[in-house]
């Protein structure tokens, strides 16, 4: 047992741990829901969070070192996933869901790191979020829409 | 119309999106007992000895339950309508352990580092037996995998325990031995296919807990509560009374949620400790004690003219269903049923025979497609051998032979086909695809060739005769309606589709309509979402019921202006008079309806209709791949996928080309990665995602679909289903375009490069 401090979604947070809790646990335990699981081999892609901004898969991450980082959830970044989200819905490929949370992170940290991703990059950037519902066509057209709106409120500015 | 077939954004889409807290496994008490299960070592054993005392010492245990404890009545997981086709063959745990995995002990403690530590300390002594591993020697083989007296088959589907046999069958039309004799050419090829799993993102999970009346609650991520309902009660030996299931948001099922995987361990718990408990299966065991897709060997011979004219069919199936007979007796049916039917117009003839045999591996359950998949994959290809064999252009080959609008199907139970667009879909696909371009492959150079194959495929529509679909709508103050059902959003979106359908017969907007679905205590009774049965018969109940509530409502309307109801209308926001008679109320706003419906009223507002269909009209689609194949290597890669589906009115265009893009991405995933593979002591090696290949978003190369509507004129809508239709083309079109690239059929799958390299160098000896 050991006392684990760090800030989740901007808010500080306190909170006992053992050696070999998981992120993906403790967030979970916090109320961060959104962080799901979908396999025991970091295959999935599911438990996508951003730890100091990059995106690491929480199931495979060990609670304690996150000690004093910044850590984000899909709770954090509300906004940008309903904005982004929009586009999906508008698709019909959010499907089951379950996988969304995940995807959506990745996807926000693809649009922070390159505005303007090709085809390819934007494939082989999410090549680790798994989806069985969508055959992926859906989310990559969700993901070009949104670029091509981003896009045009830029040329309306 | 107005909101059916538009793409309307799914009702649950802005919480998916967002991460919010909606399934299972975000609803638990954090006090609930965490329950864990032991697993078999071996494929088939006596279990001596079971000691579990010392394990109870661990703290924060709160029970173990061993064989000794639970109810002797067996009972089937299948989620079907009783009295079940499957055999009533499980018990919650048996003392016979039937495959490696199988369940041997029910752990529940306080949390996961007590569970984890007591299931080490549980001792098991196991008379370990022979074990039948391979189905192709189980049918009458001397290990029987249930010998048991107590075995029961409920219906008369051929099942022989003492013969290993599950189901068995033989049925046709016409004279085929006479038919094939006097073909000009008769092919006989054998296929086979593998046990694939589903692999939802959401693994196998339940959370039980007593409510208020002292009643066992299950939330469970499942398609069939009302089926769960009684297959708990029954496995624990309680009455039905004490049982309510529910589901929230699903993360995906196809069909491996249409089987009691999980629910009877944390029931029994619950049950026994009157605590809330919670199992969630870790994606070892969802791919190792789940309910993964019949492997199946296919025999199939045709018989057809030189000029193509295809004569006779004659399928026999051996189908593997593992150590329990979960569907096994139905999804065979359709291994013959659906691929047969599409080479309708010039059959004379067809027989189609099966034997389905228990084996001691992972019993197989329901999956996508249940059967049709592994006979399509079967029957296509052998059309595809025969058009190469004939040098026919196998577009052609099957433009002369498909079934057409207004035929009688006798080999889909005598049905009329009523609408059927296969012709277009076949024109259109091989129209985008550029078939007479690329057909039959193109050197790239560098040992790289493309090629292209084509795959038809149909399913159903509900199992007619059978299935029940059921809806209730309920005026609520302001005009606003509440849908409930008790159909299941697996993220298939059907909440929002059969909303559409709602809004449609009441002419207002899909928001002005909320589901609710699916509580046992609460929802119509429906079969439950599985056997394309939501859009279509659901859909139906859907459209009665709220048929039935308008003209409710023009009563109300009518009473209040004081005319007869033949003398008003009702356009969704007011029920008026047809001809307005001056100095009268000529209308009344849905509004005031409402609100004098919760004022001495004597009308009812709520409706509930319950629906069945004598058939079971089937959607069609065409499939073509464009892969390329690395004849160094042997790697393939597919590039292209077109599509076209005829699933008659899409209710929801954009839902609908979803589902269709992610059942070809799964068809992929079966034709080109996905296998399942047991050692010596029958454990499965794919037991994770590290093993067990589902394509990534680099696998599925470009998917594009279309529709070609027809008008299935049983459907108040003209909607047929497209759940699982769509899953079954990828495996026969990429073995065809794979043939065309290296000359060499594949009739196993996966397809996977060294199986590539392995032929082609056996070709080029
Ligand atoms: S849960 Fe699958 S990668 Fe983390
Ligand atoms: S939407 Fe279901 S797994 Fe992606």
């Amino acid at each position: 047992m050991m006392e684990l401090k760090f800030s989740l979604n901007g808010k500080k947070v306190s909170t006992i741990i053992e050696a070999d809790s998981l992120l993906i646990d403790v967030v979970r335990d916090l109320g961060c829901l959104s962080v799901k699981r979908g396999c025991e081999t970091s295959n999935c892609g599911l438990c996508t969070v951003f730890v100091n901004d990059k995106p690491v898969l929480s199931c495979s991450v060990l609670a304690a070192r996150v000690e004093g980082q910044n850590v984000t959830t899909l709770e954090g970044l509300q906004e940008e996933a309903a904005e982004f989200g929009a586009f999906l819905a508008d698709q019909g490929a959010e499907q089951c869901g379950f996988c969304n949370p995940g995807f959506m992170m990745n996807a926000i940290a693809m649009f922070r790191e390159n505005p303007h991703p090709e085809e390819e990059e934007i494939l082989s950037y999410l090549a680790g979020n798994l989806c069985r519902c969508s055959g992926y066509e859906g989310q990559l057209r969700s993901i070009q829409t949104y670029l091509a709106f981003k896009d045009s409120q830029k040329g309306g500015v | 119309m107005r909101v059916v077939n538009q793409p309307i954004r799914k009702k649950d889409a802005m919480s998916l999106v967002t991460g919010k807290p909606v399934y299972t496994g975000d609803m638990v008490d954090k006090n609930a007992l965490v329950v864990k299960l032991l697993h078999s070592p071996h494929a088939n054993a006596m279990i001596q000895e079971i000691e579990t005392s010392v394990a109870m010492k661990v703290p924060g245990i709160e029970a173990i339950f061993t064989y000794k404890d639970v109810p002797q009545k067996r009972f089937t997981m299948a989620g079907q309508t009783y009295p079940e086709p499957s055999p009533y063959d499980r018990l919650i745990m048996d003392q016979h352990i039937r495959y490696n995995g199988d369940i041997v002990a029910i752990v529940a403690g306080e949390n996961e580092k007590a569970v984890n530590k007591a299931m080490k300390l549980i001792k098991v002594k196991y008379d370990v037996l022979p074990a039948v591993l391979d189905f192709r020697t189980a049918k009458d083989n001397e290990t029987l995998v249930h010998p048991e007296e107590n075995w029961v088959a409920n219906c008369p589907v051929g099942a022989d325990n003492k013969r290993n046999l599950c189901a068995h069958e033989v049925s046709g039309h016409g004279d085929i031995d006479a038919v094939m004799a006097d073909c000009d050419i008769v092919m006989e090829r054998t296929y086979h296919t593998k046990a694939n799993s589903q692999a939802m993102m959401e693994t196998f999970r339940t959370y039980t807990y007593m409510d208020t009346y002292g009643r066992l609650n299950i939330l469970s991520a499942t398609q069939i509560v009302f089926h769960i309902r009684r297959i708990v009660a029954q496995a624990l030996d309680i009455p039905k009374s004490k049982v309510r299931v529910t589901k929230p948001r699903i993360g995906g099922g196809f069909g491996a949620k249409q089987t009691s995987v999980t629910e009877v361990y944390p029931a029994f718990v619950t049950w026994k400790t009157g605590k809330p408990a919670y199992l969630v299966y870790s994606r070892e065991e969802t791919q190792t004690c789940g309910c993964p897709r019949h492997e199946m060997e296919l025999t199939v011979k045709i018989g057809a003219m030189k000029d193509g004219r295809i004569r006779g069919l004659e399928v026999y199936t051996l189908s593997n269903t593992g150590a329990y007979g979960e569907h096994g007796p139905t999804t065979v049916g359709l291994s013959g049923h659906k691929p047969i039917p599409l080479y309708n117009k010039y059959q004379e003839a067809h027989r189609f025979s099966y034997d389905v045999v228990y084996t001691n591996v992972q019993a197989a359950g329901a999956y996508r497609g249940y059967g049709a998949t592994q006979g399509i994959f079967a029957v296509e290809t052998i059309v595809n051998e025969l058009a190469a064999e004939l040098k026919m252009d196998p577009v052609a080959l099957r433009e002369l032979n498909i079934v057409r609008e207004g035929q009688v199907m006798p080999a889909y139970y005598g049905e009329t086909c009523n609408s059927c667009a296969l012709d277009r879909c076949l024109a259109a696909t091989a129209e985008r695809i550029k078939w007479n371009e690329k057909y039959p492959c193109k050197d790239m150079g560098n040992g790289k060739i493309r090629s292209v194959g084509v795959a038809m495929s149909m399913q159903g529509s509900s199992i007619s005769n059978c299935d029940v679909g059921g809806a209730t709508i309920k005026l609520n103050d302001d005009g606003f309606y509440a849908l409930h059902i008790g159909a299941a959003d697996m993220g298939t979106g059907c909440d929002t589709v059969l909303a559409q359908m709602a809004a449609e017969v009441m002419e207002c907007d899909v928001d002005n309509i909320i589901v609710y679905g699916a509580d046992t205590d609460i929802s119509p009774y429906d079969s439950g979402s599985y056997a394309s049965s939501t859009t279509y018969l659901t859909g139906n109940a859907v459209a009665d019921a709220c048929t039935k509530l308008r003209e409710s409502l023009q009563k109300i309307g009518a009473s209040i202006m004081g005319c007869s109801v033949e003398e008003t209308g009702f356009d969704g926001k007011k029920v008026y008079r047809l001809e307005a008679v001056e100095g009268e109320k000529n209308e009344v706003s849905l509004v005031d309806i409402a609100t004098a419906s919760m004022v001495n009223n004597y009308y009812e507002t709520q409706f509930t209709s319950m629906v069945s269909s004598p058939v079971s009209p089937p959607p069609f689609m065409v499939g073509m791949a464009e892969v390329e194949i690395d004849t160094e290597t042997g790697d393939i890669k597919v590039l292209n996928y077109e599509a076209t589906v005829d699933c008659g009115t899409p209710i929801n265009p954009n839902l609908a080309r979803v589902q269709t893009e992610g059942g070809i991405g799964q068809g992929i995933g079966m034709a080109l990665y996905e296998d399942i593979t047991y050692g010596a002591d029958g454990a499965i090696a794919e037991n994770s995602f590290m093993q067990y290949k589902i394509p990534t978003r680099q696998d599925v190369g470009r998917i594009h679909v279309e529709f070609e509507a027809s008008y299935e004129p049983s459907q108040h809508f003209g909607a047929k289903s497209i759940g699982e239709v769509v899953i079954n083309t990828p495996s026969p079109a990429i073995a065809h375009a794979v043939y065309k690239a290296t000359g060499v059929w594949f009739r196993e799958l996966p397809i996977t490069p060294e199986k590539i390299l392995k032929g082609l160098q056996e070709k080029n000896k």
